[in-house]
């Protein structure tokens, strides 16, 4: 059937198989270290230690996952990373797409810049910001509205500090998705007497939903798996996000690899969920704006 | 989000509708014209102020208002306690940091490997890899979907992942050669003859992944038509892809080297999370970050370092943007 198939397509040459077979190979090469992983978190230290790690298993289970989800108390730190997410990504996406309808839809001089200074600020290394920024969270006192009463080892801190990076690049995108729109859209709504906002809010917003689907994609990914800003912002290892609390629940809960390979799974597993349900968008984004760094 | 997903499906491809490589086509070739702005109320432009302010303040704030803070930084030195203890310093932490530093060179020497490494390797593989899946070929998706598949784990993740496999003690690599055992160790973490390389075959396997992507849509963009001629005139496969299709590329092959360059000055997670950055592997971002949250916190020798990358960065990032947003303008 399949061979049928392929023929219908082109026909079957033996150049085609032999690419196949490489492809195939290559494939399986790039999995290898995660199926590697997976095959370690199945097994119980016990049995590997005794036996190495590379041998036939006697016993499969998922004990160290269960191990490794309930000793760390990795509920906790998925919470933590909720708390900063999902308010980062609607912040920024509210944020950069303002300055996106801006920019694309009212000819003003400094478009070119204000563009320029958001692009630019998103590809440099966060490394190049990092000590007046930490100094900055450690001034700003906040009492009463974070636990630290800081910005400092705060969820707010990283919130702002996500938005303020990521948003160069959405305010990129979406100002390109913008400009595609047709201008007597708004135009003619401004000749009725239409608000700013209006324009914004009800006539552009919701023709830019795909753009907006893609980017939140992007940015929920981006900022879960982000592990610098966390790792210097916050210093209670109880307030960490999941991807940087890793580091130190390695040391301290997940003692054998096994554990460990159970551990850095589990938190792979939101990752990978999403990419599996919204691979279009994911990809479509990342080559969308293909600049980023 | 699953009802964002079907309002993609419905209204095509956003790659396709927005943005730039640069010297793309989809810019649209009307501006915007100036007849917006007379129809204006006040109220209308307080609004327009604020929807473009409150973000650019956020941003320059914690951006540039910090980058600029770190050069003028790098020119002192603090111990943090009150801002009177500021003092500067000229150059002195420069001439320190280039001359009585033993981290510092191989730093710097350790980002510019990266960098090579990445595009010798990786890259022509994610182009290789891009061409091969081009070809309409079957299950074209499922093994997109595994060289992609490490671009989405966290650079954490694939450290953890990675140290299962260099681990001297019970690592895939070493189990299989039997290099496991006490005098035969090779160990692929901590000897800092080796430990470069190893996390570079980690970050080239995520590396590869991205590339193949940014190609594959760069190849969306090439005229079949150009193809075929090329192969009517009796043009081989190499051929046909030497002198038609990667010219064509150009643009993509832009945002390939400037997203290799940031890549290369960014990489920071990866080490951190293999061995803290130890002998052989330390990087700018490294030595930055330890000025911070290691045992010797020292602001303004940190920042200088910190401009050092700033420099660097600013170098490829300000042409890159200029060509960028040029291109655009004349569109």
């Amino acid at each position: 059937m399949s061979t049928a198939l392929t023929a219908k397509r082109t026909p079957v040459r033996p150049a085609r198989i032999l690419l196949h077979l490489f492809l195939a190979g290559a494939a399986l090469t790039w999995l290898a270290p995660l199926l590697w992983a997976v095959y370690a978190a199945l097994r119980p230290y016990g049995e590997t230690s005794e036996k190495g790690y590379v041998s036939w298993p006697d016993t499969l289970t998922f004990e160290n996952f269960t191990n490794a989800f309930t000793q760390s108390d990795m509920t906790h730190y998925f919470g933590n990373t909720l708390i900063i997410a999902v308010p980062a990504v609607l912040v920024t996406l509210f944020m950069s797409s303002m300055v996106a309808f801006y920019v694309s839809r009212f000819d003003f001089r400094v478009n070119l810049f204000l563009l320029l200074v958001f692009t630019a600020g998103n590809l440099l290394p966060q490394q190049v910001i990092i000590t007046p920024l930490y100094r900055l969270y450690l001034l700003i006192d906040l009492p009463g509205i974070t636990m630290s009463g800081k910005l400092y080892d705060s969820a707010l801190g990283l919130v702002l500090i996500h938005v303020a990076f990521q948003s160069g690049f959405c305010a990129f995108v979406l100002s390109n998705y913008m400009k595609m729109l047709p201008h007597e859209l708004t135009e003619a709504a401004l000749v009725d007497g239409a608000s700013v906002w209006r324009l914004y809010w009800q006539i552009t917003l919701p023709l830019c939903k795909p753009a907006m689907a893609a980017l939140a994609t992007l940015l929920s990914i981006w900022i879960y798996n982000d592990f610098f800003w966390a790792l210097v912002l916050i210093s209670t290892g109880e307030n960490m996000p999941i991807t940087s609390a890793l580091n130190n629940l390695s040391g301290q809960y997940f003692t054998d690899p096994n554990l460990i390979a159970a551990g850095a799974l589990i938190t792979a597993v939101p990752v990978l969920a999403v990419y599996f349900l919204l691979q279009r968008q994911f990809v479509g984004g990342l080559t969308l704006g293909a600049n980023k760094g | 989000m699953t009802n964002a997903d079907t309002t993609i499906e419905k209204s095509g491809n956003p790659e396709e509708a927005a943005v730039p490589p640069p010297g793309s086509a989809h810019v649209p070739a009307k501006k915007v014209p100036q007849g917006h702005k007379r129809l204006l109320t006040k109220r209308d432009r307080l609004t327009l102020s604020l929807m473009a302010g409150l973000p650019t303040i956020l941003h320059i704030a914690l951006v540039w208002v910090t980058a600029l803070a770190s050069i003028l930084l790098a020119f002192t030195t603090w111990d943090g306690i009150g801002f009177a203890s500021i003092t500067w310093v000229g150059l002195d932490n420069f001439k320190e940091l280039f001359t009585n530093n033993p981290q510092f060179w191989p730093a710097v020497e350790h980002n510019v490997v990266w960098f090579v490494v990445l595009i010798l390797i990786p890259t022509p593989l994610g182009l290789f890899l891009a061409v091969q899946l081009d070809k309409n070929i079957r299950f074209s998706r499922v093994y997109q979907t595994a060289f992609f598949l490490p671009v989405v784990l966290s650079m954490a993740v694939i450290g953890f992942v990675w140290q299962l496999v260099y681990n001297p003690d019970t690592g895939l690599i070493n189990s299989l050669i039997g290099a496991n055992e006490p005098g035969k160790y090779i160990d692929w973490i901590g000897d800092p003859d080796l430990n470069l390389w190893a996390i570079l075959i980690a970050a080239s396997w995520r590396h590869t992944g991205y590339m193949m992507i940014l190609y594959l849509a760069g190849l969306k963009g090439v005229d079949p038509a150009l193809r075929e001629a090329s192969a009517l005139d009796g043009a081989g496969e190499w051929q046909t892809f030497k002198n038609v299709v990667f010219p064509t590329l150009r643009p993509t092959n832009t945002i390939v080297l400037v997203v290799t360059i940031i890549e290369a000055l960014r990489a920071f997670d990866l080490v951190f999370v293999f061995n803290k950055g130890a002998e052989g592997t330390e990087l700018l971002s490294i030595l930055v970050t330890n000025n911070i949250i290691g045992e010797s916190s020292r602001i303004g020798y940190g920042s200088a370092i910190a401009v050092v990358l700033l420099v660097i960065s600013l170098a490829v990032i300000i042409p890159y943007l200029i060509a960028t947003f040029r291109k655009e303008r004349r569109a």
